[in-house]
C-alpha cells in the first residue's frame, strides 16, 4: 500500500525540513521525500496537500483514556478516535484507571484494547502501588509490559522520601518519572486558583505555591538522585522560573504545559463554569505570560493536552462537586497554532513541541519524517476556520471550555502507520 | 398614545362644594359624628379624607379619627403584572371595633380597589359598618359595589381616564376627563 | 423604580443602589404587617414557595417560611435530611422535580457557592439565594442594611467595621457589596489567616488590628466564628481569638457613641462577642424581626407575573 502526499509544505523540525516536498509512504513506513511532482508509485493513493502543512504525526504524552474502569467517560476506542480527529497519531495514557495501571496485567489489557485503535497508545504506569504514594510499583515489570514512563498523575506523591526512591530506582532503566506537582496540604479542598476571583465567587482556592513548592522539591530530588524528571501540566509562573533555573544547572528535567494554561485564566471560572475546573487550576494573566515565555525560551519542552474526559452528569451541578479536568485532544492543535499567530513560537516550534520533543522525552522513536520511520503523518489545514461544537467530538465526553469558540487550523488527514 | 384633556368636570369650587355636601350627608345619615372614623385609600383618597375630616369638624365641632389604607397587597392583579406596585403606608392607629368607617377614594371605576380595601380593613379590625365616599363615580363597575356618597356621577367611555388633581399634589385643582 | 431587573435574587453584587433602596423601602411597609394582629396579606395567594435547604439553618429557614406565609403563599420546606438528597439525586434533578410540581419560587441554601446561580439558569421559577457557600447571603445583607438605616437614618457616609472570619463569610461579602453600593465605607478585620486574597478589590479596607478597625465606626458587625476553623490551623485558640478579635465593652467604647453592634447569629458568647455587649444591644433581635420584613419584600418584588416567561 503506497501513499503519496503531494504539494504540501513539510515541516519536520527534527530533520530541519521546512519547505515544499512530496512524500511517499510504503507499507506503513516513510519511503522517500522529493521535490514536488518527482515521486510516483504504482497504485498509490494520492493526497493533494496544496496549501497544507505536512508534519510528523502529533504526539500527546498526557491523556486519560479512562479504560479500564471508567468506560462511561471514555474508552480506548473513543479516546484514540478523538486523538486522530485532533491530528494526534500517538498518545500516552495515564494510569489512574480502575484498577490503577500499576502492574503488568493492566498494561497488557490496555495494549490489547489498543491493538485496533485509531491511534497508537503508549501506557504510563503508576509510580506507587494503587497510586497511593506509599510503596513503589514494580517498575521493571511495567516497563517490560510496555510502559514508557511512570506517574501517579492526578495525585501528587506527597511523601518526599518515596519520590526520592522512585527517582533513584528509575535510574536502573533510565525510566522517566512524570510528576503531578501539587502539595495537597496547600491545595486542600481548593477548586480553583486562589486569588481575587476565588474570593469573589466564594470558592476555595488553590494557591500557586501548592504547585511551586512541589516543583522545587522534585527538582531538588532529581538533582540529588540524577533521576529523569518530567513536570506535567505546568500552570504557574513560579514553576516556569524554577524549571528554567534547574535546566540551567543541568538538572535532568523536562516540562510540559497544556493549551488551556496558555489560553485561559481564572476569569473563565466566573459563572461557576465547571468546564473551567481543572487541576492544576487556570491561573492569572501573569502566569499565562510566563508560560508563553517558557515555551519561547525552551523551558517548556512539550505541549500536552491532559485530556480528561468526564460525563456531562458529573460536570453539571455544584462547582465544588464537579470533577477536575477537560477534554483537549480535538482542540489542542488549533489552540497551539494560536501561539504562532501571536508570535510566541514559529509554526515549526509549535510542531516541535507536539512531535519530536515529546518523542525525545519518552525516548520514543517517533516525531520525525525520517526515511524508514513509521509513516505517522499529520496533514494540517492551517487556514481552516471552524467553530468548536462539542457535540461533534469523537470523544465520548464533551467537557470543554472552548465550545462555540472560533478557531483556526485543524488536522485535515491523520495518517497512522501509512493508513489514512 | 398620549391622552389629552377633553373636558373639565369640576373646578376648585366644584370640588369644595361636593365635599361639603358629602360631609353633610355623612353626618345626616349617621346622625352626627359620634362613632365615625375616616380612612382614605392611598393615594388619591388620603387628601380627600383629610378635607372631609376638617369639614366635619367645622360642622360638628369634633374632628373624627383619620387614617390611611394601602391596598397594594390585596390587589387581584398581582400575579399578572410585569412589575409590582410600590406599597404605601397604612396608618390606622385607632380601634375599629363598633365604629362606622367611611372609606374615602377619589374615583370609583371597576370597584376592584374597593374590594381590596374591604379585605384589607378586615385584617385590621371589625368595624360596625363600612360606608364609601367618592368624589367621582365614573361607572363601569365589574363588582357589585355601590358608593354611599358621590360627589359627581360622570358617564364615561371605558377608554377615557378621569383624573382628580388636588392642590396637595402641587398644581391646579380640578377634575378632568382625558381621552385620545 | 418599581421592579427588580432579574427574576432571581442571587447576590448583592451587580445590584444598583436604586434596586437596594426599592427593597428596603418596600420592606418598611411589610414591617408594619408583622406588627398587626393579623400578620398576613394576600399578595402571594395561590403561589407556591419551596424552601430548598441543603444546609441546616433553623433561623433563616423559619424567617423565609414566615415571610412566605405572611404573604399567603404556600410554603413547603425541603431539607437534606428528609429529601431524596440522601439517595444521591443530583441538584438539578431535585430542582426539576420540584418545579414539575408547579412552584413559583425556590429559596435555596447550599454549602456550595454558586448552587443557586446554577439552578437559576435552568429553572423558570424565581430563585432566591438563602446563603451559598462562602459566596453571598443577600437577604442577610439587606436586613442588615435595613436595620442600620432604621436606627441611624441613613447608609451613605457611614463607617461599618465587619470583624471575624471574612474568608469563610458570605455575610461579609454581601454586606461589602451592598454597603459600598449605598455609599458606606467598609472596614474588614480579622486574622490574616481568615482574610481572603483580593478582598480590598471589592472595596473594603483591610485591618488586622481590631482596635483600629472599630475606631469611630458607626456600626460594628461581628461574624460568627466557626470553632472547627481552629483544627484547620486558622487560629491557635479561642482565648487568643477572643483577646484579639472579640468585641468587649472597651472596644465598643472606641466606636462612635451611637454605634450599633450587630451579629447575624447564632452568637458564640465569650468568643467573638462578650455577654455584656451581646445583652446590651437589642439591635441583634431587631435584625431578626427585620429579616422577615426584608424577605417579604424580596419575595413580593420578585413575584411579578410575566417575569418568569420573559
Amino acid at each position: 500500500m503506497n501513499i503519496i502526499i503531494k504539494n504540501g509544505h513539510i515541516i519536520d523540525p527534527a530533520n530541519k525540513i521546512d519547505g515544499k516536498f512530496d512524500i511517499l509512504a510504503s507499507d506503513g513506513k516513510i519511503a522517500k521525500l522529493g521535490k514536488p511532482g518527482s515521486l510516483s508509485a504504482g497504485g498509490a493513493q494520492v493526497i493533494d496537500a496544496s496549501g497544507k502543512l505536512v508534519v510528523p504525526g502529533l504526539i500527546d504524552m498526557h491523556v486519560h483514556l479512562r479504560e479500564p474502569g471508567f468506560e462511561y467517560k471514555e474508552t480506548i476506542a473513543t479516546g484514540t478516535a478523538a486523538a486522530r480527529a485532533g491530528g494526534f497519531t500517538s498518545v500516552c495514557c495515564m494510569p489512574n484507571t480502575n484498577p490503577v495501571n500499576d502492574n503488568r496485567s493492566v498494561t497488557e489489557f490496555i495494549l490489547s484494547q489498543a491493538r485496533d485503535a485509531a491511534a497508537r497508545v503508549y501506557p504510563i504506569g503508576a509510580i506507587t502501588k494503587g497510586s497511593k504514594g506509599e510503596e513503589l510499583a514494580e517498575m521493571s515489570e511495567l516497563r517490560e509490559a510496555g510502559c514508557l514512563a511512570v506517574s501517579d498523575d492526578g495525585k501528587p506523591v506527597m511523601n518526599a522520601a518515596i519520590m526520592r526512591r522512585a527517582l533513584e530506582y528509575s535510574k536502573i532503566f533510565d525510566m522517566l518519572i512524570v510528576s503531578h506537582c501539587e502539595d495537597s496540604s496547600l491545595s486542600g479542598k481548593g477548586v480553583m486558583n486562589e486569588g481575587v476571583v476565588s474570593t469573589e465567587l466564594g470558592l476555595r482556592g488553590i494557591p500557586y505555591a501548592a504547585e511551586d513548592v512541589m516543583v522545587a522539591r522534585d527538582l531538588s530530588l532529581s538533582e540529588l538522585t540524577g533521576g529523569r524528571l518530567h513536570i506535567a501540566h505546568v500552570s504557574t509562573a513560579g514553576s516556569v522560573r524554577l524549571i528554567r533555573d534547574a535546566k540551567a544547572r543541568g538538572v535532568r528535567v523536562t516540562a510540559e504545559t497544556c493549551p488551556h494554561y496558555f489560553t485561559l485564566t481564572e476569569e473563565a471560572v466566573r459563572g461557576y463554569n465547571t468546564m473551567a475546573k481543572m487541576n492544576p487550576p487556570l491561573r492569572t494573566a501573569n502566569d499565562v505570560a510566563e508560560i508563553k515565555q517558557g515555551l519561547r525560551d525552551g523551558t517548556i519542552d512539550v505541549i500536552a493536552t491532559d485530556h480528561a474526559p468526564h460525563a456531562m452528569d458529573e460536570k453539571s451541578g455544584e462547582f465544588d462537586y464537579a470533577p477536575f479536568g477537560i477534554v483537549g485532544l480535538e482542540t489542542a492543535l488549533a489552540l497551539s497554532l494560536r501561539l504562532a499567530g501571536e508570535d510566541v513560537l514559529s509554526i515549526a516550534e509549535v510542531i516541535r513541541k507536539l512531535s519530536i520533543n515529546p518523542a525525545s522525552v519518552l525516548k520514543l522513536n517517533k516525531g520525525a519524517l525520517s526515511v524508514g520511520a513509521d509513516a505517522d503523518i499529520t496533514v494540517i489545514d492551517p487556514d481552516a476556520e471552524w467553530t468548536v461544537n462539542a457535540s461533534q467530538f469523537k470523544s465520548k465526553s464533551k467537557n470543554t471550555p472552548f465550545n462555540s469558540c472560533k478557531l483556526k487550523g485543524r488536522a485535515a488527514q491523520t495518517i497512522v502507520g501509512g493508513k489514512v | 398614545m398620549a391622552l389629552k384633556e377633553k373636558a373639565l368636570i369640576l373646578d376648585k369650587n366644584g370640588i369644595d362644594r361636593a365635599l361639603t355636601r358629602i360631609a353633610h350627608e355623612v353626618l345626616e345619615k349617621n346622625k352626627g359624628a359620634r362613632d365615625i372614623v375616616l380612612v382614605g385609600i392611598q393615594r388619591g383618597g388620603v387628601h380627600l379624607a383629610k378635607r372631609l375630616a376638617v369639614k366635619i369638624k367645622e360642622i360638628e365641632g369634633a374632628e373624627p379619627p383619620l387614617g390611611s389604607l394601602d391596598i397594594t397587597m390585596y390587589r387581584d392583579d398581582l400575579a399578572t403584572r410585569k412589575s409590582q406596585p410600590v406599597p404605601q403606608a397604612t396608618d390606622i392607629t385607632f380601634d375599629l371595633k363598633d365604629k362606622i368607617m367611611v372609606l374615602v377614594d377619589d374615583v370609583i371605576f371597576t370597584g376592584r380597589t374597593i374590594r381590596a380595601a374591604l379585605n384589607s380593613v378586615m385584617d385590621y379590625g371589625r368595624p360596625l359598618r363600612i360606608q364609601l365616599a367618592v368624589l367621582v363615580d365614573r361607572g363601569h363597575r365589574e363588582l357589585p359595589i355601590r358608593p354611599d356618597y358621590v360627589g359627581k356621577n360622570l358617564p364615561t367611555s371605558i377608554k377615557e381616564k378621569v383624573e382628580v388633581m388636588l392642590s396637595e399634589g402641587g398644581g391646579e385643582e380640578k377634575v378632568v376627563i382625558l381621552g385620545e | 423604580m418599581s421592579s427588580l431587573q432579574s427574576k432571581d435574587l442571587l447576590g448583592i453584587k451587580g445590584m444598583t443602589a436604586d434596586e437596594i433602596k426599592l427593597i428596603l423601602d418596600t420592606a418598611a411597609t411589610f414591617r408594619d404587617v408583622s406588627e398587626r394582629d393579623i400578620k398576613k396579606v394576600p399578595a402571594l395567594r395561590g403561589r407556591t414557595v419551596i424552601n430548598l435547604f441543603y444546609e441546616a439553618s433553623t433561623r433563616t429557614r423559619t424567617s423565609f417560611e414566615l415571610a412566605g406565609k405572611r404573604l399567603s403563599a404556600d410554603v413547603i420546606n425541603i431539607s437534606t435530611s428528609t429529601s431524596s438528597v440522601v439517595k444521591g439525586e443530583t441538584l438539578l434533578d431535585t430542582a426539576r422535580n420540584i418545579e414539575a410540581m408547579k412552584c413559583d419560587m425556590i429559596i435555596v441554601r447550599h454549602s456550595c457557592s454558586g448552587a443557586p446561580e446554577f439552578l437559576s439558569k435552568r429553572l423558570k421559577s424565581s430563585v432566591i439565594n438563602a446563603g451559598d457557600g462562602f459566596h453571598e447571603h443577600p437577604t442577610q445583607a439587606l436586613l442588615d442594611m435595613f436595620t442600620i438605616r432604621e436606627k441611624l437614618g441613613r447608609l451613605e457616609g457611614l463607617t461599618v467595621a465587619i470583624v471575624g472570619d471574612i474568608a469563610h463569610s458570605r455575610v461579609a461579602r454581601s454586606n461589602i457589596y451592598g454597603l459600598t453600593t449605598m455609599g458606606a465605607k467598609v472596614r474588614v478585620c480579622g486574622p490574616p489567616t481568615m482574610m481572603p486574597p483580593g478582598i480590598e478589590r471589592m472595596g473594603a479596607e483591610v485591618h488586622y488590628n481590631m482596635d483600629k478597625a472599630v475606631e469611630g465606626a458607626d456600626v460594628v458587625m461581628m461574624l460568627r466564628l466557626q470553632l472547627e476553623r481552629q483544627a484547620a490551623g486558622l487560629f491557635p485558640g479561642v482565648r487568643e481569638y477572643a483577646k484579639l478579635y472579640g468585641l468587649n465593652p472597651a472596644r465598643v467604647g472606641r466606636a462612635a457613641n451611637h454605634a450599633l453592634v450587630m451579629h447575624p447569629g447564632p452568637m458564640n458568647r465569650g468568643v467573638e462577642i462578650s455577654s455584656e455587649v451581646a445583652d446590651g444591644t437589642p439591635v441583634i433581635l431587631d435584625q431578626v424581626t427585620n429579616g422577615v420584613a426584608v424577605r417579604m419584600a424580596v419575595m413580593f418584588l420578585l413575584s411579578g407575573g410575566s417575569k418568569a416567561e420573559a
